[in-house]
């Protein structure tokens, strides 16, 4: 049997794996943007979860809005992503310091 | 089940109104040749004027919270003064871009289309009465501003600032989501007024709550910028061209302050003796962060990064409290920041040229023989972001560290002390700088032909010390909107 504690534990492991990955990553800028996406998903699977267990659809309908949004996210983030290769010819984590202080 | 009301189209005229100008500017936007662009600066002013008049001509009584579509939007006491001063700010961050963005070759209908649609989620956001509002009108005023910050394409360090703020900024919006869907699961509701009732410490979800709390007020403080969520703000306002960070300083601070009392207060209030004393401890690290960091910049835009870490850490000791006169103190701060923030940025801009940034604190040399009045208006702002009587900040000040002991936490508000004295001395800094350095170029200060940005950049510093002077009718307007605010709930 799959209990609401089982998804909240999915959740909260793909959320750490997620914040992990954005911290400890130090390759490149497109495996912080799948990060940030999968924070989002993490963020969903508890919404949809709760919303089964509390028979309220008013969760289900807030994933809806986040995974718009998320799309939104996501084409901007590609886009300051090329602005950033055109000006640098690079996207490595470690090489975007160039102000510091 | 909603009910669709007629009525509240109405209680949303202001934002309806403000969406459809925004995209008839785009249209009009399309069609005119770049040498007509003056006519999309125009046409914003003018949408946002109308947009403050139908906020303040259809102000609720005093009193009255109006809720439309079922509880999602709220137009209260608070939502209508920070409206007003969105739009004031935004109407200031227009006035000063112009020249500054024609020399930067900037000046493009994005910028004022992009500035259109943050306002437009600001004013979302500060009238949310729903985790749904919340969560939409912060994602379209950051979304706003992320491309803003990368509005200059060819700057290799504004692109390395937006992609920062971007990712950083994502990972608040996470955090707060995440913090979100907690409260859902141990509330069972998404409308802030029904969260407040049952989120109390007898809940059988304490832990749950709890939980979800930490995550709230990582999300909220990591969108005001306080210590220590504060990596992405020197960086985002040192590489941002200076009207977007006028506009990052001011307008989605105020956001960001209705983000934080509309989620701590409105919704988690029943809580408040956890997350006070979180906000305490996020208070004296900002103080010391924002302070210590700040006297090492040589770089003026970073420095007053530095500085609003500072800031933000003042006003959250009008949270402390968790009460309306705290709440007041706290919204009088971040507005009166804002002012000042404009003032400071705007100068910036006044003394920049084309591949000219003027952003070095060494730029503001002899300032004061090559323009007197403008030297003025500077020393006016940093004296003011300074705390010193009897300009505005200093009453900002004040009210917040009453408002701290107010709430028995006289400690902290001698460490909000101490820490105002450290940050007396980068401030006196600029004005030493301006009044008591020989001028690398004696000439005097060529001004921009812009009259309407130098008679507003003027009035605005004017304003410093006339609200400094006459500062109890803002306070008491502050007073009487939270008051009304936080009687939402039964």
């Amino acid at each position: 049997m799959i209990t609401l504690a089982h998804f909240l534990t999915l959740g909260a492991a793909l959320f750490c794996i997620a914040v992990a990955g954005i911290f400890i990553n130090r390759k490149n800028v497109i495996t912080l943007l799948m990060a940030i996406e999968l924070m989002l998903l993490a963020v969903n699977t508890n919404f949809v979860a709760f919303s089964r267990w509390l028979g309220d659809p008013g969760g289900q309908v807030f994933v809806f809005f986040i995974l718009t949004v998320a799309a939104a996210e996501a084409a901007i983030g590609l886009a300051i992503l090329v602005v950033l290769f055109r000006n640098r010819a690079t996207i490595n984590v470690t090489e975007i310091d160039s102000m510091k202080g | 089940m909603i009910q669709f009301n007629p009525d509240d189209l109405t209680t949303l005229l202001p934002e309806i109104f403000l969406l459809g100008a925004t995209f008839a500017i785009l249209l009009v936007d399309l069609f005119i040749k770049p040498d007509r662009r003056d006519l999309t600066h125009w046409l914003s002013l003018a949408a946002i004027a109308v947009t403050a008049w139908f906020v303040w001509q259809g102000a609720p009584a005093a009193g009255a919270s109006v809720p439309a579509f079922d509880g999602m939007f709220l137009r209260d006491g608070v939502s209508t003064v920070l409206k007003l001063f969105v739009l004031l700010t935004t109407a200031l961050v227009f006035a000063y871009s112009r020249d500054y963005l024609r020399q930067r070759k900037l000046f493009v209908g994005e910028f004022y289309l992009l500035l259109l649609f943050a306002t437009l989620g600001t004013m979302l956001l500060v009238s949310a009465g729903n985790l749904v509002t919340i969560f939409l009108g912060l994602e379209l005023l950051t979304l706003s501003s992320y491309a803003l910050v990368a509005l200059n394409r060819d700057s290799p360090i504004s692109a390395e600032a937006a992609i920062k703020y971007f990712v950083l900024g994502s990972l608040a919006s996470g955090m707060l989501l995440y913090g979100m869907s907690m409260i859902y699961g141990a509330t069972g509701s998404l409308d802030l007024a029904t969260i407040q009732s049952a989120a109390t410490s007898a809940s059988p979800h304490r832990t749950l709550l709890a939980f979800g709390l930490v995550f709230l007020v990582i999300g909220a403080t990591f969108k005001l910028g306080a210590a220590p969520f504060h990596m992405w703000l020197p960086d985002v306002y040192q590489g941002a061209p200076t009207s977007v960070t006028l506009f990052i300083g001011s307008v989605s601070k105020l956001g960001a302050f209705a983000l934080a009392w509309r989620l701590l207060e409105g919704a988690m209030g029943g809580m408040s003796e956890h997350w006070t004393q979180m906000l305490a401890l996020l208070a004296v690290v900002s103080l010391a962060v924002g302070n210590l960091f700040a006297i090492a910049q040589t770089n003026l835009k970073r420095m007053l990064a530095y500085s609003t870490i500072s800031h933000v850490g003042f006003l959250l000791l009008g949270f402390v409290g968790g009460t309306p006169d705290g709440y007041a103190a706290a919204m009088f701060y971040m507005i009166s920041y804002a002012l000042m923030a404009a003032v400071a940025f705007g100068m910036i801009m006044l003394l920049a040229r084309a591949g000219f940034e003027a952003e070095e604190i060494d730029d503001f040399k002899g300032l004061n023989r090559r323009n007197p009045w403008y030297a003025g208006v500077m020393a006016a702002a940093m004296f003011s972001l300074a705390g010193v009587p009897p300009l505005i900040g200093f009453f900002a000040k004040l009210m917040v560290l009453k408002a701290a002991i107010d709430a028995g936490q006289l400690w902290l508000a001698i460490v909000a002390i101490v820490f105002a004295i450290v940050g007396l001395y980068y401030y006196l800094r600029v004005v030493k700088v301006m009044y008591f350095d020989a001028p690398d170029d004696d000439a005097p200060l060529a001004l921009p032909r812009d009259r309407g940005f130098r008679w507003t950049l003027s009035l605005n510093g004017i304003a410093l010390l006339a609200l400094g002077l006459a500062w109890g009718p803002l306070l008491d307007w502050c007073n009487e909107a939270m008051r009304v605010g936080s009687s939402i709930a039964p």
